[in-house]
């Protein structure tokens, strides 16, 4: 029997007006990258928001790890191990990129009523920075400020301050956004490479990537999926064709 | 490590400052020590704000307020020694503990209910609530109104240090400034300091990877509030006066300039701001120059508001920019 990290029931949320998530039920399994496809404004960052608790849901049930996410705020998610990157890159563009990291490690080791200790001395939050740096080949760019970064590498440390969460599971809002193919290459062999240490929910756009890399896709039209499947069962689902890889053709 | 030319130019305002009381002695005039007395004193409350302004991107607009609160504490406390002969009021420490712990519970309940909101609506809420200090302090008859009250007799140390002695007392506010200043250097490079930096940078993010920002930025609040309330306990004793204009909303809008004015993201910044704000409206205050029976120095702040207009315009940090650079701080 598989187990479920995330279990999404009948979501429903208005949104401006719109339907924008319509009795969603989809569910990720333990170790699964399950990735999320779908036209613009189907719905998809609105779901990984409510997941994160950004927004929260009119009606449904979330739960994640066996726990049931409605009263939980988006800083307690975090620390129950799920970590979101953002669609458009969010980071503390006047911090190194070191310091990004850091921060993201000093908020899952304990409180931050220190007021003397040197964050810059302190090896316990450095070293773990580091480490995640040297796996996301951003090191030797450590003390770099975010602004001077190029817009791929600032793709790839939006990646590297959700896994310094000590993250169960990662939500990626599309990674590849705007990134140029050379840089997405190399993102898409970063993240086949991740998966087998973290469940994840990828939204993406760049169909190359959603396939090579999912064991499972889900495609959302107008808040519903419409098809949910392996890659190949996804391929050949004619209400997927017409609906969305046709447009394509 | 090489000191950086910055480190150089700070330092020798640090040991100008040191030495300054003997400089006015050996030139005679004993006026300069008040003055610059006074501009520190307003650095050490411009620092505390700047901890919210610069580093928290919180805009107090109400910071007056705990200056009000340390003095008013020096105030009340004189008055009733005197008045009611009740002599442990007079007890500069009893003074300075009311001072702190006074300006502290007022921090802790204006940023409590202020750190809820936003952007311009924290800007005019902070501002309400000293506002609403200010007019406490006129509506009390008992300790001036808005009159004020006149302090008789400054606090007393106990034999420690002799606050009636000017000297004394400028090295006292001296010390404070260095005191204050390390501080917020500890601070700014802690833990805690990389919260309340991170939160001005990107609340969302700050959030999304798990932190809860609004315990943080309330104690960064009230510390603020204390060195403010303190330096309010140092006003007092320098001016043996006290009165509601010391909590008016421009004496905070005043504060703020201070901080622009000495560049927001630096350490000196605001030490800067307050010399140069004070010095100029000294300068140009006293301008003999008078056209059409005006007489200029009067109306100096039509002089100072275009200046400061320019620095804003042109200078992104304010007299922190003429600086040489320090190695990158962030």
């Amino acid at each position: 029997m598989t187990v479920n990290i995330l279990t999404v029931e009948k979501l429903v949320k208005h949104y401006d007006g719109l339907l924008a998530t319509d009795e969603l039920s989809i569910d990720v399994r333990d170790g699964e990258l399950h990735a999320i496809i779908g036209p613009n404004g189907a719905g998809k960052t609105t779901l990984i928001k409510q997941l994160t608790g950004e927004i929260s849901p009119d009606s449904g049930r979330i739960t994640f790890a066996g726990r049931n996410l409605r009263r939980l705020t988006e800083p307690q998610r975090s620390h129950i191990g799920l970590a979101r990157s953002f669609q458009i890159t969010s980071l503390f563009k006047n911090f190194t990129v070191l310091d990004n990291v850091r921060l993201a490690v000093q908020a899952h080791s304990g409180h931050s009523f220190h007021f003397w200790r040197k964050v810059k001395d302190d090896d316990r939050l450095t070293e773990p920075a580091l480490d995640i740096l040297r796996e996301m080949g951003l090191d030797d760019r450590a003390e770099t400020l975010v602004a001077n970064l190029s817009h791929g590498e600032q793709r790839q440390l939006e990646i590297a301050v959700a896994l310094a969460t000590k993250p169960k599971m990662l939500l990626l809002d599309e990674p590849m956004a705007g990134m140029s193919g050379e840089d997405s290459e190399r993102l898409v062999a970063h993240l086949a490479k991740l998966k087998s240490r973290f469940s994840i929910l990828l939204v993406e756009h760049d169909m190359d990537a959603v396939f090579s890399l999912a064991d499972r896709i889900s495609v959302l039209v107008y808040g519903q999926a419409i098809a949910t499947g392996t890659p190949e069962e996804i391929r050949s689902n004619e209400k997927v064709r017409q609906a969305y890889l046709g447009e394509e053709e | 490590m090489t000191a950086s030319p910055r480190y150089v130019i700070n330092a020798a305002l640090l040991i100008f400052l040191a030495v300054l009381p003997f400089l006015t002695d050996w030139a005679g005039d004993s006026f300069y020590t008040g003055l610059v007395s006074r501009i520190l004193i307003l650095a050490i409350a411009a620092l505390s704000l700047n901890l919210l302004i610069g580093y928290g991107g919180m805009v107090s607009f109400g910071h007056a307020a705990y200056i009000g609160v340390g003095a008013y504490v020096v105030g009340i406390g004189a008055f009733h020694a005197f008045e009611d002969g009740i002599d442990w009021m007079l007890n500069g420490y009893a003074q300075l503990a009311a001072a702190l712990f006074g300006s502290a519970v007022i921090a802790l309940i204006i940023g409590a209910i202020s750190l809820r909101t936003r952007g311009v609506y924290f800007i005019m809420i902070t501002m309400a609530f000293s506002q609403m200090l200010y007019f406490s302090a006129v509506g009390v008859e008992t300790y001036g109104a808005d009159d004020g009250l006149t302090i008789y007799s400054r606090s007393d140390m106990l034999g420690l240090i002799d606050l009636n002695n000017e000297k004394s007392l400028y090295y006292l506010i001296f010390l404070s400034l260095l005191v204050v200043l390390y501080l917020m250097h500890r601070l700014v490079g802690s833990p805690f300091g990389n919260v309340i930096r991170g939160t001005r940078s990107n609340e969302a993010r700050m959030r999304a990877i798990g932190f809860s920002p609004y315990k943080y930025r309330l104690t960064a609040f009230v510390i603020a509030g204390v060195i403010a309330g303190y330096a309010g306990f140092l006003m007092a004793n320098l001016n043996d006066f006290v009165s509601p204009d010391l909590m008016h909303w421009t004496r905070s809008g005043d504060l703020i300039i201070m901080i622009v004015l000495g560049g927001m993201s630096s350490l000196f910044g605001p030490l800067y701001g307050a010399l140069a704000f004070l010095i100029l409206e000294e300068l140009l205050s006293s301008i003999p120059l008078t056209v059409g029976g005006l007489r200029i120095g009067e109306y100096w702040q039509l002089i100072f508001g275009p200046l400061l207009i320019l620095i804003v315009l042109y200078a992104r940090n304010g007299i922190d920019s003429f600086l040489p650079a320090a190695r990158k701080e962030e």
